[in-house]
């Protein structure tokens, strides 16, 4: 099996699996129990928390876990905008943000809120100047990705924070679910105030994720209860999730210091490779994207039965991003790109993880140009 | 280029005279515990200033480590440089280049210890400044503000270059002042008097009262945290839990409700001085602040302090309470004391605490039991915990599981 669609979701590793069962079945108590198993777990959790803190280079108190990467963007943008006394109305984000910021947002449109999308350049990029122009007396947030989930387009950050940093009304929420692991991710320098992460991103499990809440931001919580996680979370934590989160992040950030260089030599080779395919065009810019996501259109070609014919090599890719491949719509972000709309329909994303290879790449590149000149064939 | 030392300026040391040489090595101690997890350092210390030859270890780590230790004034990542002006040159340039970002300014701080270098302090700056100025373009020289302030010192044996100047944590090494114990509640005053008086180069052990099940696990618990973070400062700290439930509930049932507040505190003070005897302390520190609770006028201390002549320090005691807390949060040990569990002072209170005991009423109420025996008691069960500090963030029981 030749897995590359590591951007929809990561296998978990073995070790973080292993976490997970121990602490789910010795370490079982409630963080919030008087007695020593909940002393225990709270142990747990709490060293968990200083440990995904540290290697995201923040303080251990601006770390809230989360189901994921959804939960964490819905809280950042409607825990800001619904906060009681925000009096603020409006909000920005990139036209090529995950539809869990898109979703959240056009959702504040109709409780009255008042969006403004960012346009983006033919790389998928937002321009810092087109931020600055945007930004309004009444503006409260600025959300953008930092790697785009179908592209891997790098937004610019750093500039967009040092400009948000002469509005200290305006808040910065980073979406950094595809970037962390695998791009220099540095909170404070860049200004952020709040940032998403999802933990099977990075071969964690599924219904984990965080929150950075730099200290001194205040939001309305989503969830009303027990008041766990400092008042912002409610719900009895998930320590073994968040146990086995902080390890998976400590194994990704251990592996990328020797496989970044390895990482990039596949997308290279595959970027090299698919280009030389006939009808196909790659979309990822060369300049400014992240090391693990190649998107490239194949004319002519349907998307989903080339995905299948794949698959039947034991390959594994996707249409655009896993979230809208099944609504079977044309990729948003490559439509504000400017990609035409029959490239944008034919649009396949490659996602690497440390674990893949250059054979592998070699492998895909083979089986590409086959299946598409075959299917070619047939469909014309 | 990167790095290869990092300079420390002593603080108050360098006045002390003939005690110059213990104090260096109190120093010399404290920056090796506080480097324990950097195997490739090495330490030189000289009769006015100490070097960390890094190895190859991370310069931001290590200054990180540094910042907290007693008796640094100052600490400056530099370079050593050998005395040829071409080669000076480079080092300049790739100093400066490294730290600069588009837009900034500089200037040049030469100091020329030894006069016999050829060149004069403004001939330093015209030859270091000028090739800075010709390969980086777009980079400004401002003598009163600058971005980048570059330091170029010649002493005789060589040359050391650097461009920050880190604030130290200032005070005296630890353990240069002698040792004392501090009772440690669990609230956010005592951490604070230990800190303190820590910063003034005393070494302490913590004395901590523990009642269960009057108090739970995790209030010990909340102790034991606390005891780490202060722990940082000298490597290890040791912790004593007297076994206090016996007599609270002793005192309970034999002084009048009004007066068991002054008896308990006598009878910390009597067992943390009985501790004190043992492992060869000096003094007592309290976290107490005048007029903050019943237990701190003077004429409860008055009443309190009656059982012992060992000094006892208040570091806090004319501080505002926001002050205290302000600490507390530098200190990192604020988030800990304000985790609600109930302490030994806390559970036993009474509804209404003399503010003015009498001296000659407690000892009257006192004369009617045999308190000695279990107060000998107490001491003989305390437990001694050696505290090491969280360095690795992860207890050896849960290690595989990180």
């Amino acid at each position: 099996m030749i897995y590359f669609d590591n951007s929809a979701t990561t296998r978990p590793y073995k070790e973080v699996l292993d976490s997970f069962i121990k602490v789910s079945s010795e370490f079982f108590g409630n963080p919030s129990s008087l007695h020593g198993l909940g002393v225990q777990a709270e142990k747990l959790l709490t060293q968990a928390r200083s440990q995904v803190a540290s290697l995201l280079a923040v303080k251990q108190n601006e770390i809230y876990f989360t189901s994921g990467g959804t939960e964490s963007n819905n809280l950042a943008i409607k825990g800001t905008a619904m906060l009681p006394k925000n009096m603020g109305k409006h909000l920005i984000l990139s036209s090529v943000e995950h539809p869990s910021v898109r979703g959240t947002m056009e959702q504040l449109k109709k409780l009255g809120f008042d969006i403004t999308y960012l346009p983006s350049d033919k790389n998928g990029r937002v321009n810092v100047e087109d931020v600055q122009s945007s930004i309004r007396k009444d503006t409260i947030l600025v959300s953008i990705m930092y790697v785009n989930n179908e592209v891997g387009t790098i937004q610019p950050i750093a500039e967009i924070g040092k400009l948000l940093k002469q509005y200290p009304t305006i808040l910065f929420h980073v979406d950094a679910v595809q970037a962390v692991g695998k791009i220099p991710l540095n909170l404070n320098e860049y200004g952020v105030d709040l940032s998403s992460f999802s933990a099977h991103k990075f071969h964690g499990l599924k219904g984990t994720g965080a929150l950075f809440i730099r200290e001194g931001v205040r939001l309305d919580p989503l969830l009303s209860g027990g008041n766990q996680e400092w008042k912002i979370r409610s719900g009895t934590e998930n320590v073994a999730g968040a146990v086995a989160m902080a390890k998976a992040l400590r194994m990704t950030i251990e592996k990328s210091e020797l496989g970044l260089e390895k990482m990039t030599k596949v997308k290279t080779l595959l970027r090299e490779g698919l280009s030389k395919i006939e009808g196909l065009t790659i979309n990822t810019p060369l300049e400014s994207s992240a090391p693990h996501i190649l998107n490239f259109s194949i004319s002519g070609v349907k998307a989903e039965v080339l995905i299948h014919t794949l698959e039947q090599k034991g390959i594994y890719l996707s249409t655009t991003s896993a979230c809208s491949s099944k609504k079977q719509l044309p990729s948003e972000t490559l439509l504000a790109m400017g990609v035409p709309d029959d490239l944008a329909d034919s649009a396949f994303r490659i996602s690497l993880s440390y674990d893949n290879n250059e054979d592998e790449a070699k492998k895909v590149i083979v089986a590409i140009d086959e299946a598409a000149k075959q299917l070619r064939k047939v469909m014309k | 280029m990167n790095y290869d030392r990092i300079l420390i300026r002593y603080g108050e040391i360098s006045t002390k005279g003939r005690n110059r040489k213990k104090f260096v090595d109190k120093l010399r101690k404290s920056v090796r515990i506080a480097l324990a997890p950097f195997p490739k350092i090495k330490i030189r210390a000289e009769r006015d200033r100490m070097y960390v030859m890094l190895n190859g270890e991370n310069v931001q780590d290590t200054l990180n480590a540094l910042k907290n230790i007693f008796g640094i004034q100052s600490l400056s990542p530099a370079i050593r440089v050998e005395r040829d002006i071409e080669q000076m040159k480079e080092a300049a340039l790739s100093l400066v280049r490294s730290l600069y970002k588009e837009g900034q300014t500089f200037k040049i701080s030469p100091k020329r210890s030894d006069k016999t270098f050829e060149l004069d302090t403004s001939g330093i700056n015209h030859t270091f400044g000028g090739h800075i100025l010709q390969n980086i373009p777009g980079i400004k020289v401002d003598v009163k503000n600058p971005d980048i302030n570059l330091k170029i010192e010649v002493l005789t044996d060589s040359i050391y270059m650097s461009c920050e100047n880190i604030l130290g944590a200032g005070g005296l090494p630890v353990g240069s002042s002698g040792k004392a114990m501090l009772m440690l509640s669990g609230g956010i005053d005592s951490p604070v008097a230990g800190y303190l008086t820590m910063k003034r180069g005393v070494e302490i052990e913590a004395v901590h009262f523990f009642s269960p099940p009057y108090t739970s696990e995790r209030s010990k618990e909340k102790v034991i945290d606390l005891a780490k973070k202060l722990a940082e400062i000298f490597g290890s700290m040791k912790l004593h839990i007297v076994p206090f439930t016996t007599i609270q509930q002793t005192i309970k049932e034999q002084i009048p409700e009004n007066y068991s507040m002054t008896t308990t505190r006598r009878f910390m003070l009597r067992i943390t001085d009985e501790i004190r005897r043992k492992q060869e302390a000096l003094a007592i520190i309290t976290g107490d602040n005048l007029g903050q609770v019943a237990s701190q006028t003077l004429e409860s201390m008055y009443a309190i302090n009656e059982v012992t002549n060992t000094p006892i320090l208040r570091p806090l005691l004319t501080m505002d309470k926001n002050d205290i807390i302000k600490i507390a949060k530098d200190i990192d040990t604020y988030d800990i004391s304000i985790r609600p569990f109930e302490d030994c002072c806390t559970i036993f209170v009474p509804s209404s605490p003399k503010t003015k005991p009498k001296r000659e009423k407690v000892q009257h109420y006192e004369s009617f039991h045999d308190f000695d025996t279990i107060i000998q008691e107490a001491v003989e069960k305390t437990e001694t915990l050696t505290i090491k500090p969280d360095t690795k963030q992860i207890t050896e029981e849960f290690e595989d599981l990180f």
